[in-house]
């Protein structure tokens, strides 16, 4: 079957005579096809957000999380193949760790994601390995304040006051982008972050999906942890309900 | 364990047999030494600045083999330049603190270095960090090192508390390093000191013939 990149994109070291590395585009797609993971800054911290699909009912809910932590202080919320998810994560503790043994001081947010960014560009080089098929969005608090990074297959990252990835990025951004979020707190942005994860959901295309929820922030003294779960509950609850205001209007 | 640093050093090897200290005040840390570098008996150097900048508000004190702490200096001074760069802002000195602690602890068997740290940063504003042969790394408010700091520590506890005024540090680091200088055969020549605070960095020189002087009998 022909496709776009036809003879150019066997390999991530060969360009395409405009200038594109389709292994790298591609393992876009592979983020793209994945469910929704959004990460929204506040003014004092940081909420990851996920839309976990859910593929079979034997599997036990809560179990086999995608919010992972790097350190005490750095949250990692990823959408796309969950294997390269972890290996990620794996060299962001080990970078984290370093840096601690070495300074004495925890890794800024701007520095882990360097670090990060670099470490997802180097296999966009050879052909002998494949890029990250993950978008990786890091939440931190450090000395200068909260800080969110988004790193793509490509290695590319930018600090962003709000990001999201996956299957639901579009919807996703058009709400995030509709909130105040120099001045939302942590405990808002969690039941924004819940609403925005409901109405991202496709009932039709996806099957169950259960939300995992967690912040850096002031409340939590500094350190990434999952939303205590009457703050979970609370959301979710608020969310359902807006959704169905949101069906009434029709 | 071992007593004093003199009689660790390498054959051929010169000492900074010394007396340095650095004491914190309300906005900054003057760091002080004496000037004077042996070989042995001989002083290789009378006019010696064992006051060595590693950064734009972070100083060290030397102490011990001149070699060993120079090349430390040089090391702890690269890191510093390179997390500056990286990192977009002045390194705490607790950072450069723990990089002088690594170095030396990782090479406690190969150097002789007692080094004093001290500086100012916009997160805990001034401190002062010693590092002793060993390599552990103790904060206090004020720090005397080198041979010529054992003849001090009386005056020193007499006479220091805390948040003294830019003259009243200065004044204390002068007479507290011009007695160690006066019993000390290593330690002699001139007062070098520094004033770090937020602003900059003012050296100051007290030279040989107008040292403070004691009851000289």
């Amino acid at each position: 079957m022909s496709g776009i990149g036809t003879g150019y994109d066997l390999s991530a070291s060969t360009y395409s005579p405009d200038g594109r590395i389709f292994q790298v585009e591609y393992a876009h797609k592979a983020v793209d096809n994945s469910g929704t993971a959004i990460g929204i800054r506040a003014k004092d911290g940081v909420v990851l957000a996920v839309e976990k699909l859910v593929q079979s009912k034997l599997l036990v809910p809560g179990s086999n999380k995608r919010l992972m932590t790097a350190d005490r202080h750095i949250g990692v919320a990823t959408a796309g193949l969950l294997p390269d998810a972890r290996h990620l994560v794996n060299r962001a503790r080990e970078e984290a760790q370093n840096y601690r043994d070495f300074y004495r001081a925890p890794i800024p947010g701007k520095m882990i994601a360097d670090r990060l960014g670099g470490y997802v560009q180097a296999y966009t080089l050879y052909s002998s390995m494949r890029p990250f098929g993950v978008s990786t969005i890091l939440g931190t608090v450090d000395r200068s304040g909260p800080a969110l990074y988004m790193i793509e297959p490509s290695g590319v990252y930018y600090g962003y006051h709000g990001c999201a990835v996956g299957k639901g990025k579009q919807v996703a951004k058009t709400e995030i982008e509709k909130l105040k979020l120099t001045q939302l707190t942590c405990r808002e942005a969690v039941k924004e972050a819940a609403r925005i994860i409901y109405v991202v959901h496709d009932d039709v295309k996806d099957k169950e999906f259960e939300l995992e929820i967690s912040w850096v922030c002031e409340e939590s003294k500094g350190r990434h942890e999952f939303v205590p779960k009457d703050l979970v509950a609370e959301a979710e609850r608020l969310a359902k309900a807006s959704l169905e205001d949101e069906m009434d209007e029709d | 364990m071992e007593v004093m640093e003199s009689a660790r050093l390498k054959p051929g090897e010169v000492n900074l047999g010394t007396t340095i200290m650095a004491v914190k005040f309300k906005e900054g840390v003057i760091v002080g030494a004496d000037s004077r570098t042996t070989t042995g008996s001989y002083i290789a150097n009378r006019v010696t600045d064992k006051l060595t900048p590693v950064h734009d508000r972070i100083f060290c004190c030397r102490s011990g083999s001149a070699a060993d702490t120079q090349a430390v200096a040089d090391i702890v001074h690269y890191y510093l330049q390179l997390y500056t760069v990286q990192e977009g802002e002045r390194p705490p000195v607790e950072t450069a603190a723990n990089l002088f602690r690594e170095l030396v602890y990782q090479n406690k068997d190969a150097l002789s270095a007692g080094i004093i740290v001290a500086g100012w940063d916009k997160y805990k504003g001034p401190s002062v960090y010693s590092i002793n042969l060993g390599g552990s790394l103790n904060e206090q408010p004020f720090s005397i090192g080198g041979s010529g700091s054992t003849y001090i520590y009386g005056f020193c506890d007499a006479n220091y508390h805390d948040g003294m005024t830019k003259e009243e540090a200065i004044k204390f680091t002068k007479q507290a390093v011009a007695l160690a200088m006066s019993r000390d055969g290593s330690s002699g020549g001139v007062i070098r000191l520094a004033v770090i605070t937020e602003e900059g960095v003012e050296r100051h020189f007290v030279p040989g013939n107008e040292l403070p002087r004691f009851w000289e009998g």
